[in-house]
Protein backbone atom coordinates (compact mmCIF):
# COMPACT_ATOMS: atom_id res chain seq x y z
CA UNK A 1 0.00 0.00 0.00
CA UNK A 2 1.02 3.81 -0.49
CA UNK A 3 1.14 6.25 2.25
CA UNK A 4 2.05 9.74 1.55
CA UNK A 5 5.71 10.07 1.21
CA UNK A 6 6.24 13.16 2.43
CA UNK A 7 8.61 13.17 4.99
CA UNK A 8 7.77 16.65 7.10
CA UNK A 9 4.32 14.69 7.86
CA UNK A 10 6.92 13.29 11.15
CA UNK A 11 7.31 16.97 12.60
CA UNK A 12 3.46 18.15 12.21
CA UNK A 13 1.98 18.46 15.32
CA UNK A 14 0.37 15.44 16.01
CA UNK A 15 4.63 14.29 16.51
CA UNK A 16 4.36 11.24 14.81
CA UNK A 17 3.29 10.24 11.15
CA UNK A 18 0.25 8.40 9.78
CA UNK A 19 2.13 5.47 8.95
CA UNK A 20 3.73 4.99 12.79
CA UNK A 21 0.11 5.26 14.14
CA UNK A 22 -0.92 2.48 11.77
CA UNK A 23 2.14 0.50 12.54
CA UNK A 24 1.57 0.87 16.09
CA UNK A 25 -2.19 -0.07 15.67
CA UNK A 26 -1.24 -3.28 13.50
CA UNK A 27 1.65 -4.25 16.26
CA UNK A 28 -1.51 -4.07 18.68
CA UNK A 29 -3.73 -6.51 17.14
CA UNK A 30 -0.57 -9.73 17.57
CA UNK A 31 -0.84 -11.02 21.23
CA UNK A 32 2.21 -12.15 22.96
CA UNK A 33 2.96 -15.99 21.76
CA UNK A 34 0.60 -16.17 18.83
CA UNK A 35 2.05 -16.88 15.40
CA UNK A 36 1.85 -14.63 13.24
CA UNK A 37 2.04 -15.05 9.26
CA UNK A 38 3.76 -11.56 8.56
CA UNK A 39 3.61 -10.49 4.74
CA UNK A 40 4.86 -7.44 3.18
CA UNK A 41 5.29 -3.44 3.98
CA UNK A 42 3.96 -1.80 7.60
CA UNK A 43 3.26 -4.99 8.61
CA UNK A 44 6.92 -6.02 8.53
CA UNK A 45 7.42 -3.18 11.19
CA UNK A 46 4.68 -3.57 12.93
CA UNK A 47 6.08 -7.15 14.03
CA UNK A 48 8.87 -5.78 15.40
CA UNK A 49 7.08 -3.50 17.13
CA UNK A 50 5.51 -6.35 18.69
CA UNK A 51 8.13 -8.18 20.10
CA UNK A 52 10.06 -5.65 20.68
CA UNK A 53 6.99 -4.04 23.57
CA UNK A 54 4.33 -6.24 24.59
CA UNK A 55 4.64 -9.75 22.49
CA UNK A 56 8.13 -10.60 23.05
CA UNK A 57 6.82 -14.85 22.65
CA UNK A 58 5.31 -14.14 19.78
CA UNK A 59 6.63 -16.14 16.36
CA UNK A 60 6.61 -14.88 12.54
CA UNK A 61 6.26 -17.23 9.86
CA UNK A 62 7.08 -15.68 6.06
CA UNK A 63 5.87 -17.89 2.86
CA UNK A 64 9.16 -17.20 1.45
CA UNK A 65 10.17 -20.33 4.05
CA UNK A 66 11.51 -17.97 6.71
CA UNK A 67 10.38 -18.52 10.35
CA UNK A 68 11.44 -16.10 12.98
CA UNK A 69 11.41 -15.93 17.16
CA UNK A 70 13.59 -12.28 17.10
CA UNK A 71 12.76 -9.48 14.97
CA UNK A 72 15.48 -8.75 11.37
CA UNK A 73 18.27 -7.20 12.96
CA UNK A 74 17.62 -4.27 10.05
CA UNK A 75 15.39 -2.93 7.95
CA UNK A 76 14.41 -5.40 5.07
CA UNK A 77 12.57 -4.03 2.44
CA UNK A 78 11.30 -8.08 1.38
CA UNK A 79 11.26 -10.89 3.37
CA UNK A 80 14.38 -12.56 1.42
CA UNK A 81 16.48 -10.04 2.26
CA UNK A 82 20.06 -11.42 3.55
CA UNK A 83 19.49 -9.90 7.22
CA UNK A 84 15.84 -11.55 7.57
CA UNK A 85 17.70 -15.47 7.10
CA UNK A 86 20.16 -14.85 9.57
CA UNK A 87 19.33 -15.54 12.81
CA UNK A 88 16.09 -17.29 11.79
CA UNK A 89 14.83 -19.69 13.53
CA UNK A 90 14.29 -21.71 10.02
CA UNK A 91 14.81 -20.98 6.82
CA UNK A 92 13.69 -23.92 4.36
CA UNK A 93 10.52 -23.61 1.64
CA UNK A 94 7.88 -22.16 1.21
CA UNK A 95 5.24 -25.74 1.22
CA UNK A 96 6.01 -25.74 4.79
CA UNK A 97 5.20 -22.35 6.33
CA UNK A 98 1.74 -22.83 4.00
CA UNK A 99 1.01 -26.51 5.42
CA UNK A 100 1.12 -24.80 9.02
CA UNK A 101 -1.05 -22.14 7.48
CA UNK A 102 -3.89 -24.83 6.35
CA UNK A 103 -3.66 -27.29 9.78
CA UNK A 104 -4.45 -24.52 11.56
CA UNK A 105 -1.24 -23.39 13.51
CA UNK A 106 -1.23 -19.79 12.45
CA UNK A 107 -3.04 -17.30 14.58
CA UNK A 108 -2.73 -13.84 12.91
CA UNK A 109 -2.08 -12.85 9.29
CA UNK A 110 -1.36 -9.53 7.72
CA UNK A 111 -2.18 -8.09 4.38
CA UNK A 112 -2.78 -5.27 1.90
CA UNK A 113 -5.00 -4.74 -0.81
CA UNK A 114 -6.46 -2.03 -3.36
CA UNK A 115 -9.76 -2.31 -2.39
CA UNK A 116 -11.68 -4.08 0.48
CA UNK A 117 -15.29 -4.09 0.98
CA UNK A 118 -18.14 -4.26 3.43
CA UNK A 119 -17.47 -7.74 4.45
CA UNK A 120 -14.17 -7.36 4.61
CA UNK A 121 -13.56 -9.25 0.90
CA UNK A 122 -9.88 -7.98 -0.20
CA UNK A 123 -9.05 -7.18 -4.24
CA UNK A 124 -5.64 -7.31 -5.01
CA UNK A 125 -6.15 -8.64 -8.60
CA UNK A 126 -7.94 -5.94 -10.77
CA UNK A 127 -10.05 -2.92 -10.63
CA UNK A 128 -12.57 -1.09 -12.76
CA UNK A 129 -11.87 2.38 -12.99
CA UNK A 130 -13.73 4.92 -14.94
CA UNK A 131 -11.35 7.09 -17.58
CA UNK A 132 -10.73 10.41 -15.32
CA UNK A 133 -9.79 7.69 -12.33
CA UNK A 134 -12.96 7.51 -10.34
CA UNK A 135 -13.95 3.79 -9.25
CA UNK A 136 -16.76 2.81 -11.72
CA UNK A 137 -18.95 1.65 -9.37
CA UNK A 138 -19.06 4.55 -6.98
CA UNK A 139 -21.34 5.98 -9.80
CA UNK A 140 -22.80 3.28 -11.23
CA UNK A 141 -26.17 4.29 -12.60
CA UNK A 142 -25.49 7.70 -12.47
CA UNK A 143 -23.11 7.39 -15.83
CA UNK A 144 -22.00 4.49 -16.85
CA UNK A 145 -18.63 6.27 -18.83
CA UNK A 146 -16.34 4.51 -20.46
CA UNK A 147 -14.01 1.98 -17.91
CA UNK A 148 -10.93 0.89 -18.32
CA UNK A 149 -9.81 -2.42 -16.18
CA UNK A 150 -5.89 -1.49 -13.89
CA UNK A 151 -4.16 -4.67 -13.23
CA UNK A 152 -2.70 -4.89 -9.88
CA UNK A 153 0.00 -6.98 -9.02
CA UNK A 154 -1.95 -9.98 -7.69
CA UNK A 155 -2.42 -12.48 -4.71
CA UNK A 156 1.37 -13.37 -4.03
CA UNK A 157 0.27 -15.39 -0.68
CA UNK A 158 -2.73 -12.75 0.50
CA UNK A 159 -5.71 -15.29 -0.44
CA UNK A 160 -3.97 -18.22 0.92
CA UNK A 161 -3.50 -16.33 4.42
CA UNK A 162 -7.24 -14.85 4.14
CA UNK A 163 -8.44 -18.64 3.63
CA UNK A 164 -5.83 -19.98 5.98
CA UNK A 165 -5.03 -18.23 9.38
CA UNK A 166 -7.25 -17.81 11.86
CA UNK A 167 -8.06 -14.51 11.91
CA UNK A 168 -6.77 -11.52 9.40
CA UNK A 169 -6.20 -7.96 9.84
CA UNK A 170 -5.78 -6.14 6.61
CA UNK A 171 -4.36 -2.11 5.90
CA UNK A 172 -5.28 0.32 3.51
CA UNK A 173 -5.91 3.93 2.22
CA UNK A 174 -9.35 4.87 3.15
CA UNK A 175 -11.56 6.30 0.41
CA UNK A 176 -14.62 5.76 -0.92
CA UNK A 177 -13.02 3.67 -3.65
CA UNK A 178 -10.80 2.06 -1.77
CA UNK A 179 -13.50 1.00 0.08
CA UNK A 180 -16.47 -0.03 -1.90
CA UNK A 181 -19.62 -1.77 -0.76
CA UNK A 182 -18.20 -4.92 -2.87
CA UNK A 183 -15.21 -5.48 -4.31
CA UNK A 184 -15.28 -6.19 -8.03
CA UNK A 185 -13.09 -9.38 -7.64
CA UNK A 186 -12.40 -11.49 -4.24
CA UNK A 187 -8.79 -11.88 -4.54
CA UNK A 188 -8.48 -12.98 -0.58
CA UNK A 189 -12.02 -13.80 0.50
CA UNK A 190 -13.39 -12.40 3.55
CA UNK A 191 -16.82 -12.89 5.27
CA UNK A 192 -18.27 -12.99 1.39
CA UNK A 193 -21.77 -11.66 2.20
CA UNK A 194 -21.97 -12.25 6.25
CA UNK A 195 -22.23 -14.57 8.53
CA UNK A 196 -22.43 -18.31 7.79
CA UNK A 197 -20.68 -17.81 4.05
CA UNK A 198 -17.26 -18.79 4.96
CA UNK A 199 -18.21 -22.10 5.95
CA UNK A 200 -20.35 -22.60 3.21
CA UNK A 201 -18.19 -21.89 0.86
CA UNK A 202 -16.04 -23.95 2.44
CA UNK A 203 -13.34 -21.99 4.34
CA UNK A 204 -11.94 -23.85 7.41
CA UNK A 205 -12.35 -21.56 9.66
CA UNK A 206 -11.26 -17.31 10.12
CA UNK A 207 -11.79 -13.73 8.39
CA UNK A 208 -10.88 -10.67 8.99
CA UNK A 209 -11.06 -9.16 12.79
CA UNK A 210 -9.86 -5.77 11.81
CA UNK A 211 -9.08 -3.16 8.94
CA UNK A 212 -6.94 -0.65 9.76
CA UNK A 213 -7.09 2.16 7.26
CA UNK A 214 -5.60 5.80 6.98
CA UNK A 215 -8.37 7.14 9.19
CA UNK A 216 -9.83 4.50 11.20
CA UNK A 217 -9.96 1.18 12.57
CA UNK A 218 -12.92 -0.93 11.19
CA UNK A 219 -14.38 -3.90 13.48
CA UNK A 220 -16.57 -7.03 12.41
CA UNK A 221 -19.97 -7.76 14.44
CA UNK A 222 -21.76 -10.45 14.60
CA UNK A 223 -23.48 -10.10 11.10
CA UNK A 224 -19.79 -9.85 9.73
CA UNK A 225 -20.41 -6.26 8.44
CA UNK A 226 -17.52 -3.79 9.27
CA UNK A 227 -17.90 -1.16 11.54
CA UNK A 228 -16.02 1.98 12.82
CA UNK A 229 -14.48 1.10 16.40
CA UNK A 230 -12.00 3.96 16.43
CA UNK A 231 -11.22 7.27 14.21
CA UNK A 232 -7.49 8.40 14.12
CA UNK A 233 -6.67 11.26 15.95
CA UNK A 234 -7.11 14.12 13.89
CA UNK A 235 -10.25 12.13 11.84
CA UNK A 236 -13.64 12.85 12.59
CA UNK A 237 -16.20 10.55 12.17
CA UNK A 238 -18.58 12.28 9.83
CA UNK A 239 -15.04 12.11 7.68
CA UNK A 240 -14.66 8.32 7.84
CA UNK A 241 -18.27 7.67 6.95
CA UNK A 242 -18.25 9.91 4.17
CA UNK A 243 -15.18 8.23 2.56
CA UNK A 244 -16.38 4.93 3.47
CA UNK A 245 -18.33 3.43 0.08
CA UNK A 246 -21.80 1.99 2.05
CA UNK A 247 -23.10 3.24 5.05
CA UNK A 248 -20.68 2.73 7.52
CA UNK A 249 -22.12 1.51 10.88
CA UNK A 250 -20.41 3.33 13.49
CA UNK A 251 -20.34 1.69 16.90
CA UNK A 252 -22.13 3.17 20.08
CA UNK A 253 -18.70 3.45 21.96
CA UNK A 254 -16.58 4.50 18.86
CA UNK A 255 -13.16 5.74 20.31
CA UNK A 256 -10.38 7.63 19.14
CA UNK A 257 -7.00 5.36 17.81
CA UNK A 258 -4.66 5.37 20.41
CA UNK A 259 -1.39 7.26 19.48
CA UNK A 260 1.11 5.47 19.12
CA UNK A 261 3.08 5.36 22.52
CA UNK A 262 6.75 6.67 23.25
CA UNK A 263 7.99 3.25 23.38
CA UNK A 264 6.41 2.24 20.16
CA UNK A 265 7.85 5.42 18.02
CA UNK A 266 10.79 4.65 19.55
CA UNK A 267 11.31 1.27 17.87
CA UNK A 268 9.71 2.16 14.99
CA UNK A 269 12.27 5.10 14.15
CA UNK A 270 14.80 2.86 15.33
CA UNK A 271 14.16 0.18 12.46
CA UNK A 272 12.48 2.82 9.87
CA UNK A 273 15.43 5.05 10.47
CA UNK A 274 14.74 7.10 7.10
CA UNK A 275 11.37 6.40 7.25
CA UNK A 276 10.87 4.45 3.86
CA UNK A 277 8.01 2.45 5.31
CA UNK A 278 6.73 5.04 7.86
CA UNK A 279 7.21 8.54 6.93
CA UNK B 1 30.12 -35.82 -16.42
CA UNK B 2 30.79 -32.08 -16.61
CA UNK B 3 27.50 -30.36 -17.38
CA UNK B 4 29.16 -26.95 -17.63
CA UNK B 5 28.74 -24.87 -20.45
CA UNK B 6 28.46 -20.72 -21.03
CA UNK B 7 25.40 -19.01 -20.29
CA UNK B 8 24.52 -18.12 -23.83
CA UNK B 9 25.67 -22.03 -24.39
CA UNK B 10 23.28 -23.20 -21.61
CA UNK B 11 20.27 -21.11 -23.27
CA UNK B 12 20.55 -21.63 -26.66
CA UNK B 13 20.77 -25.44 -26.34
CA UNK B 14 18.09 -25.91 -23.33
CA UNK B 15 15.17 -23.04 -24.08
CA UNK B 16 13.25 -23.33 -27.07
CA UNK B 17 10.52 -21.20 -28.30
CA UNK B 18 7.19 -22.02 -26.86
CA UNK B 19 8.54 -23.43 -23.57
CA UNK B 20 7.34 -23.36 -20.07
CA UNK B 21 10.11 -21.75 -17.55
CA UNK B 22 10.04 -21.75 -14.07
CA UNK B 23 12.24 -19.16 -12.33
CA UNK B 24 12.32 -16.43 -9.79
CA UNK B 25 11.30 -19.40 -7.36
CA UNK B 26 13.26 -18.86 -4.48
CA UNK B 27 11.01 -15.39 -4.15
CA UNK B 28 13.23 -12.18 -3.41
CA UNK B 29 16.36 -14.33 -3.12
CA UNK B 30 18.30 -15.50 -6.28
CA UNK B 31 16.79 -14.51 -8.54
CA UNK B 32 17.91 -15.80 -12.22
CA UNK B 33 18.50 -12.24 -13.40
CA UNK B 34 21.63 -12.86 -15.77
CA UNK B 35 19.68 -16.11 -17.25
CA UNK B 36 16.65 -14.16 -17.64
CA UNK B 37 18.76 -11.41 -19.60
CA UNK B 38 20.45 -14.17 -22.33
CA UNK B 39 16.48 -15.33 -22.88
CA UNK B 40 15.93 -11.05 -23.71
CA UNK B 41 19.21 -11.12 -26.04
CA UNK B 42 18.16 -14.48 -27.93
CA UNK B 43 14.99 -13.32 -28.41
CA UNK B 44 13.61 -16.25 -27.28
CA UNK B 45 9.54 -16.37 -28.32
CA UNK B 46 6.45 -17.18 -26.65
CA UNK B 47 7.54 -18.26 -23.28
CA UNK B 48 5.08 -19.26 -20.70
CA UNK B 49 6.38 -18.13 -17.72
CA UNK B 50 5.97 -20.00 -14.20
CA UNK B 51 6.69 -18.31 -11.02
CA UNK B 52 5.22 -17.49 -7.24
CA UNK B 53 6.15 -13.80 -7.53
CA UNK B 54 8.65 -12.54 -9.65
CA UNK B 55 10.34 -9.30 -8.38
CA UNK B 56 11.46 -6.93 -12.13
CA UNK B 57 12.32 -9.95 -14.28
CA UNK B 58 9.19 -11.07 -15.21
CA UNK B 59 8.42 -7.62 -16.18
CA UNK B 60 11.73 -7.57 -18.28
CA UNK B 61 10.98 -10.80 -20.21
CA UNK B 62 7.06 -9.25 -21.27
CA UNK B 63 8.50 -5.88 -21.98
CA UNK B 64 11.63 -7.62 -24.62
CA UNK B 65 8.04 -9.46 -26.12
CA UNK B 66 9.40 -12.85 -25.25
CA UNK B 67 6.12 -14.06 -23.20
CA UNK B 68 3.11 -15.43 -24.73
CA UNK B 69 1.18 -16.39 -21.02
CA UNK B 70 1.92 -16.22 -17.41
CA UNK B 71 1.31 -18.53 -14.39
CA UNK B 72 1.62 -16.69 -11.06
CA UNK B 73 0.87 -15.41 -7.91
CA UNK B 74 1.96 -11.86 -8.31
CA UNK B 75 3.87 -10.14 -10.53
CA UNK B 76 5.13 -6.87 -10.13
CA UNK B 77 8.12 -4.97 -7.97
CA UNK B 78 8.13 -6.13 -4.64
CA UNK B 79 9.79 -3.14 -2.37
CA UNK B 80 7.96 -0.11 -5.22
CA UNK B 81 4.19 -2.15 -6.07
CA UNK B 82 3.27 -2.02 -9.45
CA UNK B 83 5.85 -3.00 -12.84
CA UNK B 84 4.68 -1.53 -15.90
CA UNK B 85 5.19 -3.49 -18.81
CA UNK B 86 3.64 -6.03 -17.05
CA UNK B 87 0.31 -3.32 -16.52
CA UNK B 88 1.02 -2.19 -20.10
CA UNK B 89 0.70 -5.73 -21.16
CA UNK B 90 -2.22 -6.55 -19.64
CA UNK B 91 -4.33 -3.24 -20.12
CA UNK B 92 -3.20 -2.24 -23.37
CA UNK B 93 -1.07 -5.16 -25.47
CA UNK B 94 1.49 -7.59 -24.96
CA UNK B 95 4.24 -7.09 -26.93
CA UNK B 96 4.78 -11.03 -26.93
CA UNK B 97 1.24 -11.39 -28.37
CA UNK B 98 1.17 -8.33 -30.68
CA UNK B 99 -2.91 -7.11 -31.39
CA UNK B 100 -4.00 -9.18 -27.54
CA UNK B 101 -3.85 -8.45 -24.11
CA UNK B 102 -1.26 -10.95 -22.11
CA UNK B 103 -3.38 -13.98 -20.97
CA UNK B 104 -2.65 -14.52 -16.99
CA UNK B 105 -3.48 -17.42 -15.23
CA UNK B 106 -4.13 -16.10 -11.33
CA UNK B 107 -3.04 -18.37 -8.65
CA UNK B 108 -1.91 -17.77 -5.08
CA UNK B 109 1.58 -18.46 -3.87
CA UNK B 110 0.53 -21.89 -2.15
CA UNK B 111 -1.47 -22.59 -5.38
CA UNK B 112 2.00 -22.23 -7.35
CA UNK B 113 3.82 -24.33 -4.49
CA UNK B 114 1.07 -27.17 -4.64
CA UNK B 115 1.03 -26.98 -8.93
CA UNK B 116 4.47 -27.69 -8.19
CA UNK B 117 4.47 -30.29 -6.04
CA UNK B 118 2.24 -32.28 -7.87
CA UNK B 119 4.59 -32.39 -10.67
CA UNK B 120 7.31 -33.14 -8.75
CA UNK B 121 5.14 -35.98 -7.09
CA UNK B 122 4.10 -37.11 -10.64
CA UNK B 123 0.52 -36.84 -9.72
CA UNK B 124 -2.26 -34.98 -11.68
CA UNK B 125 -3.29 -32.83 -8.81
CA UNK B 126 -3.01 -31.53 -5.05
CA UNK B 127 -6.01 -31.12 -2.91
CA UNK B 128 -6.20 -27.75 -0.83
CA UNK B 129 -8.61 -25.98 1.46
CA UNK B 130 -7.32 -22.43 -0.18
CA UNK B 131 -8.88 -19.92 -2.32
CA UNK B 132 -12.44 -21.45 -1.39
CA UNK B 133 -14.92 -18.64 -2.49
CA UNK B 134 -12.42 -16.27 -4.25
CA UNK B 135 -12.32 -15.27 -7.54
CA UNK B 136 -9.28 -16.77 -8.68
CA UNK B 137 -9.97 -20.34 -9.30
CA UNK B 138 -13.37 -19.28 -11.18
CA UNK B 139 -12.90 -20.20 -14.96
CA UNK B 140 -9.07 -20.64 -14.38
CA UNK B 141 -8.42 -24.61 -15.28
CA UNK B 142 -5.40 -25.04 -12.87
CA UNK B 143 -8.43 -25.62 -10.30
CA UNK B 144 -11.07 -27.86 -10.28
CA UNK B 145 -13.11 -28.05 -7.25
CA UNK B 146 -13.76 -31.16 -5.61
CA UNK B 147 -15.15 -33.48 -2.98
CA UNK B 148 -13.26 -35.08 -0.63
CA UNK B 149 -13.15 -38.93 -0.99
CA UNK B 150 -13.11 -39.39 2.63
CA UNK B 151 -15.70 -37.67 5.61
CA UNK B 152 -14.13 -35.40 8.11
CA UNK B 153 -14.51 -36.57 12.11
CA UNK B 154 -18.28 -35.22 11.57
CA UNK B 155 -19.07 -37.45 9.12
CA UNK B 156 -18.72 -34.62 6.45
CA UNK B 157 -17.07 -34.79 3.09
CA UNK B 158 -15.74 -31.67 2.03
CA UNK B 159 -15.54 -29.44 -0.57
CA UNK B 160 -11.85 -28.92 -1.32
CA UNK B 161 -10.06 -27.12 -4.64
CA UNK B 162 -7.65 -29.69 -6.93
CA UNK B 163 -4.89 -27.29 -7.94
CA UNK B 164 -3.61 -29.07 -11.18
CA UNK B 165 0.20 -30.13 -11.49
CA UNK B 166 2.77 -27.85 -12.76
CA UNK B 167 5.67 -29.55 -15.22
CA UNK B 168 7.51 -26.40 -16.49
CA UNK B 169 9.82 -27.85 -19.99
CA UNK B 170 12.67 -25.58 -18.02
CA UNK B 171 13.51 -24.64 -14.79
CA UNK B 172 15.77 -21.90 -14.13
CA UNK B 173 17.71 -21.73 -10.65
CA UNK B 174 20.74 -19.58 -8.98
CA UNK B 175 22.14 -20.91 -5.92
CA UNK B 176 25.54 -20.15 -3.98
CA UNK B 177 27.67 -23.31 -5.59
CA UNK B 178 27.12 -26.39 -7.47
CA UNK B 179 29.68 -28.99 -8.77
CA UNK B 180 30.26 -29.70 -12.58
CA UNK B 181 27.47 -32.30 -12.12
CA UNK B 182 25.00 -29.82 -10.70
CA UNK B 183 24.84 -31.10 -7.01
CA UNK B 184 24.15 -27.47 -5.15
CA UNK B 185 24.33 -26.19 -1.99
CA UNK B 186 21.79 -23.31 -1.84
CA UNK B 187 20.96 -22.02 1.94
CA UNK B 188 18.59 -19.17 3.10
CA UNK B 189 14.96 -19.50 1.64
CA UNK B 190 14.10 -21.86 -0.85
CA UNK B 191 10.32 -20.66 -1.39
CA UNK B 192 9.50 -23.26 -4.06
CA UNK B 193 12.68 -24.00 -5.32
CA UNK B 194 12.97 -27.57 -4.89
CA UNK B 195 9.60 -28.09 -6.18
CA UNK B 196 10.23 -26.60 -9.12
CA UNK B 197 13.57 -28.64 -10.02
CA UNK B 198 12.32 -31.79 -8.87
CA UNK B 199 8.95 -31.10 -11.47
CA UNK B 200 10.62 -29.84 -14.45
CA UNK B 201 11.64 -31.54 -17.44
CA UNK B 202 15.06 -29.47 -17.68
CA UNK B 203 17.03 -27.64 -15.13
CA UNK B 204 19.24 -24.98 -15.38
CA UNK B 205 21.57 -24.33 -12.85
CA UNK B 206 23.41 -20.73 -12.36
CA UNK B 207 26.16 -20.46 -9.87
CA UNK B 208 28.04 -18.11 -8.19
CA UNK B 209 30.65 -20.01 -7.78
CA UNK B 210 31.46 -23.38 -9.14
CA UNK B 211 33.06 -26.22 -6.91
CA UNK B 212 35.12 -29.22 -6.60
CA UNK B 213 32.93 -32.23 -5.86
CA UNK B 214 34.30 -33.08 -2.53
CA UNK B 215 32.97 -29.53 -1.24
CA UNK B 216 28.97 -30.44 -2.64
CA UNK B 217 29.58 -34.41 -0.66
CA UNK B 218 30.84 -33.00 2.51
CA UNK B 219 27.87 -31.49 3.71
CA UNK B 220 24.97 -33.88 1.78
CA UNK B 221 22.39 -31.94 4.42
CA UNK B 222 22.90 -28.39 2.28
CA UNK B 223 22.69 -30.74 -1.47
CA UNK B 224 19.06 -29.32 -2.15
CA UNK B 225 19.86 -30.32 -5.65
CA UNK B 226 21.23 -33.55 -6.70
CA UNK B 227 23.08 -33.32 -9.85
CA UNK B 228 21.27 -36.07 -12.03
CA UNK B 229 18.20 -33.26 -12.18
CA UNK B 230 20.42 -30.78 -14.03
CA UNK B 231 20.62 -30.33 -17.70
CA UNK B 232 23.20 -27.75 -17.54
CA UNK B 233 25.17 -25.75 -14.91
CA UNK B 234 26.32 -22.37 -15.48
CA UNK B 235 29.24 -20.41 -13.86
CA UNK B 236 27.51 -16.87 -13.30
CA UNK B 237 29.36 -14.89 -10.51
CA UNK B 238 26.74 -12.04 -9.73
CA UNK B 239 24.39 -13.62 -11.58
CA UNK B 240 21.50 -12.96 -9.43
CA UNK B 241 21.84 -8.91 -9.34
CA UNK B 242 20.00 -7.05 -8.27
CA UNK B 243 18.38 -9.71 -5.62
CA UNK B 244 20.26 -10.88 -3.18
CA UNK B 245 22.07 -13.86 -2.65
CA UNK B 246 23.07 -15.02 1.07
CA UNK B 247 27.02 -14.91 2.02
CA UNK B 248 27.88 -13.28 -1.38
CA UNK B 249 25.94 -9.46 -2.05
CA UNK B 250 22.76 -8.37 -0.51
CA UNK B 251 19.63 -7.20 -2.53
CA UNK B 252 20.48 -3.44 -4.66
CA UNK B 253 17.50 -2.10 -3.28
CA UNK B 254 18.33 1.40 -5.24
CA UNK B 255 18.47 -1.10 -8.46
CA UNK B 256 14.89 -1.84 -8.13
CA UNK B 257 14.06 1.85 -7.44
CA UNK B 258 15.88 2.89 -10.09
CA UNK B 259 14.49 0.47 -12.56
CA UNK B 260 10.56 1.81 -11.02
CA UNK B 261 11.37 5.07 -12.25
CA UNK B 262 13.01 4.36 -15.72
CA UNK B 263 11.07 1.90 -16.64
CA UNK B 264 7.24 3.75 -16.95
CA UNK B 265 6.83 3.62 -20.62
CA UNK B 266 7.71 1.20 -23.24
CA UNK B 267 9.81 3.40 -24.85
CA UNK B 268 12.14 3.97 -21.23
CA UNK B 269 11.77 0.22 -21.27
CA UNK B 270 13.78 -0.18 -23.88
CA UNK B 271 16.17 2.10 -23.40
CA UNK B 272 16.19 0.47 -19.64
CA UNK B 273 17.25 -2.82 -21.53
CA UNK B 274 19.98 -1.53 -24.47
CA UNK B 275 21.82 -0.43 -21.56
CA UNK B 276 21.46 -2.84 -18.56
CA UNK B 277 20.32 -6.64 -21.39
CA UNK B 278 21.09 -6.09 -24.93
CA UNK B 279 24.10 -3.83 -24.42
CA UNK B 280 26.15 -6.07 -22.71
CA UNK B 281 27.05 -9.20 -24.08
CA UNK B 282 26.77 -11.19 -20.73
CA UNK B 283 26.95 -10.90 -17.06
CA UNK B 284 30.28 -9.75 -16.80
CA UNK B 285 29.74 -7.02 -19.10
CA UNK B 286 26.91 -6.57 -16.88
CA UNK B 287 29.26 -6.39 -13.61
CA UNK B 288 31.54 -3.90 -15.24
CA UNK B 289 28.48 -1.72 -16.20
CA UNK B 290 27.41 -1.93 -12.62
CA UNK B 291 31.19 -0.52 -11.91
CA UNK B 292 33.58 -1.32 -9.64
CA UNK B 293 32.11 0.49 -6.60
CA UNK B 294 28.60 -0.46 -6.45
CA UNK B 295 29.63 -4.10 -6.59
CA UNK B 296 32.34 -4.29 -3.88
CA UNK B 297 29.23 -1.67 -2.06
CA UNK B 298 26.93 -4.91 -2.03
CA UNK B 299 29.58 -7.15 -1.15
CA UNK B 300 29.30 -9.10 2.37
CA UNK B 301 30.51 -6.95 5.33
CA UNK B 302 30.39 -9.39 8.19
CA UNK B 303 30.25 -12.30 7.53
CA UNK B 304 27.94 -15.21 9.44
CA UNK B 305 29.56 -18.58 9.70
CA UNK B 306 27.17 -21.30 10.62
CA UNK B 307 28.64 -23.83 13.00
CA UNK B 308 30.69 -26.95 11.62
CA UNK B 309 28.88 -30.22 11.18
CA UNK B 310 30.46 -33.12 11.85
CA UNK B 311 29.33 -36.17 9.24
CA UNK B 312 32.28 -38.33 11.07
CA UNK B 313 30.94 -41.47 12.36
Amino acid sequence: MTLSSNPSQRTKTAGFTLGELMVAAAAREIKDGEVVFVGMRLPLIAFVVAKRTHAPNAVGLFENGVIRATPSPELIYTMADPPNIKGATQCLDMIGVMSLLQSGRVNLGFLGAAEVDRYGNLNSTQVEVREHGQDARATAGVDAGSTKTIRLPGSGGACDIASLAHRFVAMIEHSRHRLPERVSYITSPGYGNGRGWRKKVGLPRGGPSAVITTKALLRFGEDREAFLASHHPGVTVEEVVANTGWKLKVADDVLETPSPSGEELAVIRDYDKKGFWTS
Amino acid sequence: MTKLLSMSDAIAAHVRDGDSVALGLQMEQMIPFAAGHELIRQKKRGLRLIGPISDILFDQLIGAGCVKDVVAAWVGNVMMGSAYNFRRACEVENPGTPGEKLKVFNLSNFAVALGLQAGAMGVPFLPTRTARGSDIPKGNHFFYEIMSPFANEHGEREMLYAVRAIVPDVTIVHVQRSDAEGNAHCWANFGVMLEGVRAAKKVILCAEEVVPAEVIASDPNRTVIPGFLVTAVVEAPLGAHPSPVQGHYKRDDAFFQQYHESTKTADEFQVWADTWIRGVKDVREYAGRMGAERVASLRVKEHAFAAATDFGY
